[in-house]
């Protein structure tokens, strides 16, 4: 099943076209890897999905549903999470404090059960802070779940906006650039990650990374984007062997 | 009820204070003119707590607060005034009203500014408060009770201590448990970074929203309490330099910290209005030379609020 649908997607920014035409469908479960040179149009992209930009032309469907103009605050709502290239934590809040909001968008009581501390209020922060607990040792960062999320390193950042964004239960989740300043270790340790999360949240992973050997390991398939255009889409092997995407992006082989 | 229960210490507190206060009050002690200022204290702190939900918790800068503070105020001179109010019961829904009327202004007005951020932002509530002082200034046109610049005179002297330390509690407590919810993480979140707010799922139109019209109803209430507690009302009192008041008290209590909002309002009030009867009369003006050194050490020494000894 086609989880997510891009049909003509089409985004500019005075006279630049960042996204020109761009069509491409995620099926359910798989791991969409998204790649091109810088300024390629790739967070554009992820923008455009996740309804910061609205597009200039074109459509964008999840689950059958027309997602184009939904408001960008929605889309968690309706299963689609997302991370960012430069990592957006609240950073004076705690890593508990990172997570629990985005258990508790979903939680239903309202501001007078807050007042009078009903019940039903005491139950559901309860059940929100054993969810968060929950994320947050999965992720490894039980014993920083106090720390501001500023004080951790940066690979504990990163995991830390991983969590945050599978608080939200997606059904999909845009992942931008996780593997961005790590050694090849972390790398390694991330793709492990990002398996992981597939299979325990049972996930469709759309991911935008330089890291090849990250990408080419983890994806079902991949698109190759060059100038806000698509060039291909195929396997990892397919991507490997094509002329077109070596020249825009792999670079040739000297001889 | 878990409302009392949850707070008990606070509760204890405000009663230990309250005995306190009003045996100095009935005992002499405290002359009616600090008396006026012990009160004028607490509605102050009433009114910056607003202010800290909408800049120190939301982080949206306001330049327009005391705004606000007048609105709830006149009205509250004017119904009181033209209704022949005179005791606290029938006052008490007067307050309420004139929380709700500034809370409305403040819905109505922030949802075409609430979309603008910090700077921007800032410029628009100054216009407002602006507009709101003009208003002010020419409200005799409107109906000659309001007084226009002359003021508005007569309001009668409603406010006493014990209204205003339990309405104060009061809203404190409720303002506590705001924050504890999901509410109160939703506005921090959205101080910190919006559009990860709004990745996470959070309406933050709406909740910015909400802060503001809270904020602007704490506000009201202070407004409110403050024309019957002085019986007169001055459209001076209201323009940007009130406003400037409020932000100074919410940047040294520490922004999102009730407690120091609370401590900062005590210790502002009671540094102008102290240095006033400290100081011999032909030197007074030089109150303005000491509040802002004294300012400028506190922020030297406590940068993030007088309660917070390092960021964390």
């Amino acid at each position: 099943m086609k989880i997510l649908e891009v049909m003509e997607l089409e985004k500019n920014f005075g006279g630049i076209k960042a996204v020109d035409n761009i069509s491409f469908f995620i099926e359910e479960g798989e791991v969409f890897g998204i790649i091109g040179p810088n300024g390629a149009g790739k967070t554009t992209l992820f923008n455009l999905i996740s309804g910061i930009y609205t597009p200039d032309k074109g459509k964008i469907f999840f689950k059958g549903k027309d997602i184009t103009d939904i408001p960008p605050y929605m889309l968690p709502h309706f299963g689609i999470s997302r991370t960012f290239q430069n990592m957006r934590l609240f950073g004076s809040l705690t890593v508990l404090e990172n997570i629990l909001p985005a258990i508790m968008v979903k939680n239903s009581y309202n501001i007078f059960q807050a007042i009078f501390r009903t019940g039903s209020y005491l139950d559901m922060e309860k059940d929100a802070y054993n969810r968060a607990c929950e994320l947050i040792e999965f992720f490894g960062l039980t014993e920083k779940m106090e720390y501001s999320a500023s004080s951790l390193s940066y690979g504990e950042q990163r995991r830390l906006e991983l969590a945050r964004a599978l608080a939200t239960e997606p059904t999909l989740i845009l992942i931008d650039e996780p593997g961005a300043g790590m050694n090849p270790k972390e790398i390694w340790d991330l793709a492990l990650m990002i398996k992981a999360i597939k299979e325990k949240f049972s996930l469709t992973i759309a991911i935008i990374e330089h890291q090849m050997n990250l990408i080419m390991n983890i994806s079902d398939r991949i698109m190759v984007m060059d100038f806000g255009e698509e060039i291909m889409t195929g396997t990892p092997q397919e991507v490997k062997k094509d002329k077109r995407v070596i020249e825009a992006y792999l670079g040739e082989e000297l001889d | 009820m878990r409302f009392f229960r949850e707070s008990k210490q606070f509760i204890i507190v405000m009663f230990i204070l309250y005995v306190v206060l009003k045996i100095l009050f009935i005992s002499g002690m405290a002359s009616p003119y600090i008396q006026q200022i012990i009160q004028y204290a607490i509605i102050i702190a009433l009114a910056s707590l607003g202010l800290n939900i909408i800049y120190g918790f939301t982080g949206q800068f306001s330049l327009g607060h005391a705004a606000f503070y007048g609105i709830g105020a006149y009205t509250s001179a004017y119904i009181t005034k033209m209704f022949g109010i005179d005791n606290i019961f029938s006052y008490i829904p007067v307050l309420m009203l004139c929380g709700i009327i500034s809370g409305l202004i403040g819905f109505l007005i922030g949802i075409p500014i609430l979309k603008l951020k910090d700077d921007f932002l800032a410029i628009a509530t100054l216009g407002f408060g602006t507009l709101v002082r003009v208003f002010f200034d020419n409200s005799d046109k409107i109906t000659d009770v309001l007084g226009g610049s002359r003021g508005f005179v007569g309001i009668p002297k409603i406010t006493n201590l014990d209204l205003v330390l339990v309405v104060f509690a009061f809203i404190v407590i409720i303002t506590r448990y705001m924050i504890k919810s999901r509410f109160g993480l939703f506005w921090r979140c959205i101080k910190e970074d919006e559009l990860a707010a709004t990745s996470i799922g959070i309406n933050t139109a709406n909740m910015k929203l909400m802060a503001f019209t809270y904020g602007c109803m704490l506000a009201g209430c202070g407004g409110a309490f403050y024309a019957n507690l002085y019986s007169f009302l001055h459209p001076s009192n209201f323009d940007i330099l009130r406003s400037i008041d409020f932000l100074i008290i919410v940047i040294i209590g520490g922004m999102g910290n009730i407690t120091g909002t609370i401590y900062a309002s005590i210790i502002w009030v009671g540094f102008i209005e102290g240095l006033r009867i400290v100081l011999p009369s032909e030197i007074m003006d030089l109150r303005w030379v000491v509040i802002p050194v004294l300012l400028i050490c506190i922020m030297m020494w406590r940068p993030y609020g007088i309660m917070v000894k390092k960021p964390r």
